[in-house]
């Protein structure tokens, strides 16, 4: 192979360059890459949270409408579709169909197969109303109870 | 609040001396698990208060814990956009906890900074715990992140799924929360235009790379980080061994890639790097990036044993301290970019001026 600069004597050295998101191959001979700095780069990836973005807004399955909402920190489908980012732990449970399909698509699994805890008990503190409150919300999404918890919520935020 | 930078133990990057296996080629070790306070919205969705609480759990927990004895608590919202700067350069901050575009960042956001670990608090999860360590190291690093999560765990009720596992803000990071990662110098595989087969080839093996600054930060001076993919669905060790033995193979690509160098273009390398020395050595200005890419030759030539006297401590040092926040900490003002390049170029002057010795 010639070298790109002189095209007379051989090339010794390659080189990829990226210039203004262009990528150039160099190759060049002794005298041409000793004229040459040493700058070199590669291209990146796509951005990895951009690639999951995409993933999450393409899920677009009817039957997880984007109007429903966790009970427990209010974030809705649409607002996890635009963020990618779920607002509380409940969020988990609220939305745990679309998930899994998700999780699916961008771990290549659903199931936590890593080291196991038991499921925490949130202790109540004493004297405290607004943490009885959340225990009592967290209480009452889970049975499923979503008018009690409707007004726990209300309550918790009067409170905050 | 103002960041006395002295007070964090090794100045929070006991990485950075070099004394871990493949050093040249590996500049740190990193594992880091997310992990968030059961019954808490997470950080971004909390209200003040309830950040605070959660700071102020962890700075109960993390008393418990012999890997955070003496670690020091430094509260990013109190911090100035240029402190907050300091603190994402040396890797202890990410950039989403340093919010380095903002003028302020989230209430209750903290990082607490310990001889071997530090935690960061209230970023998009309640709790990042992240271990560093200099060298090729995954498994200590793990060790110990395993350690200090079971320290922190008995007295921190944390989210957790028994089908999806430690639940995170963002699902990308949900089930071991664990991103194991490896700070590499790749510059032989670039030189040899092997890099892109390799990187293909990594994200063939559920691995990912980014630039020096982790996500969203640009491949410069051929740093890249290697980390996982993916996090669910497999177990800690599982993550950490995969990435410990891909990562193995291409230190070993690196090293192989360097001797061809060496070989069919002995002398060009080598004058190539020591301009990259002379350079640095007597330039009167030098861009962030210029630098980046000079220091990239320096320490190709260290490793390849074409310029001695010249420690990769001092290295690790350079590419740290020669940053932009770093610089104004000196001068003792913000810098514009023309007078950080005039302080810059004094600085790696001066660096190597009181390590010279290879010529």
């Amino acid at each position: 192979m010639l070298c790109d600069q002189c095209k007379e004597r051989d090339a010794v050295v390659h080189l990829t360059q990226i210039v203004n998101a262009e990528v150039t191959q160099l190759h060049l001979c002794e005298k041409c890459a000793a004229a040459k700095g040493i700058e070199t780069t590669v291209s990146m990836p796509k951005h990895p949270l951009g690639d999951f973005l995409h993933a999450v807004q393409q899920q677009t399955s009817p039957s997880y409408g984007d109007q429903s909402r966790c009970a427990y920190c209010g974030t809705s489908l649409r607002d996890f579709r635009a963020s990618g980012r779920l607002g509380c732990a409940q969020c988990y449970t609220a939305f745990e169909g679309a998930l899994r399909e998700l999780l699916r698509r961008v771990h290549g699994a659903a199931r936590h197969r890593g080291r196991e805890v038991e499921t925490p008990v949130v202790a109540v503190v004493a004297g405290s109303e607004l943490d009885a409150l959340r225990v009592a919300l967290q209480q009452a999404v889970v049975a499923e109870e979503f008018e009690l918890a409707a007004k726990l919520r209300d309550q918790i935020r009067a409170l905050e | 609040m103002t960041l006395d930078l002295s007070l964090l133990p090794d100045g929070g990057m006991s990485w950075i001396t070099a004394s871990g296996p493949h050093a040249d080629i590996v500049l740190s070790s990193r594992v880091r698990l997310a992990r968030n306070v059961a019954g808490v919205s997470f950080s971004p969705r909390a209200s003040d208060g309830d950040r605070l609480r959660v700071l102020q759990q962890v700075r109960e927990a993390a008393a418990h814990s012999a890997l955070l004895a003496g670690a020091v608590l430094v509260r990013v919202d109190e911090l100035t956009a240029n402190e907050r700067r300091l603190l994402h350069e040396r890797h202890l901050v990410s950039r989403e906890l340093a919010e380095l575009d903002a003028a302020v960042a989230r209430s209750g956001s903290a990082v607490l900074v310990g001889d071997e670990a530090a935690l960061m608090v209230n970023e998009e999860d309640h709790l990042r715990l992240q271990v560093f360590r200099s060298g090729f190291d995954i498994s200590g690093a793990w060790e110990r992140a395993s350690r200090l999560e079971r320290d922190l765990e008995a007295h921190l009720p944390l989210a957790y799924h028994p089908e999806f596992g430690f639940l995170t803000s963002c699902p990308t990071n949900v089930g071991t929360g664990l991103r194991a990662s490896v700070l590499v110098h790749l510059p032989g595989l670039v030189l040899t235009q092997e890099i892109g087969k390799v990187l293909t080839g990594l994200q063939q093996m559920g691995l990912t790379y980014r630039g020096l600054y982790g996500e969203g930060s640009e491949v410069v001076g051929n740093f890249f980080q290697i980390s996982n993919q993916t996090t669910l669905g497999r177990a800690e060790d599982e993550l950490c061994d995969h990435l410990a033995r891909v990562v193995a193979h291409v230190i070993s690509r690196e090293s192989e890639a360097r001797r061809v160098l060496s070989r069919d273009a002995g002398y060009i390398i080598e004058d190539k790097l020591w301009r990259a020395y002379g350079t640095l050595r007597y330039a009167r200005s030098l861009g962030a990036e210029e630098a980046l890419n000079l220091l990239s030759g320096v320490r190709l030539a260290v490793g390849m044993f074409l310029l001695g006297g010249l420690s990769v401590y001092t290295l690790n040092k350079l590419l740290v301290f020669s940053q932009t926040a770093h610089l104004s900490l000196v001068e003792g003002r913000p810098l514009t970019e023309v007078e950080a390049n005039l302080a810059r170029a004094r600085y790696v002057r001066s660096a190597l001026a009181a390590e010279a010795g290879g010529a």
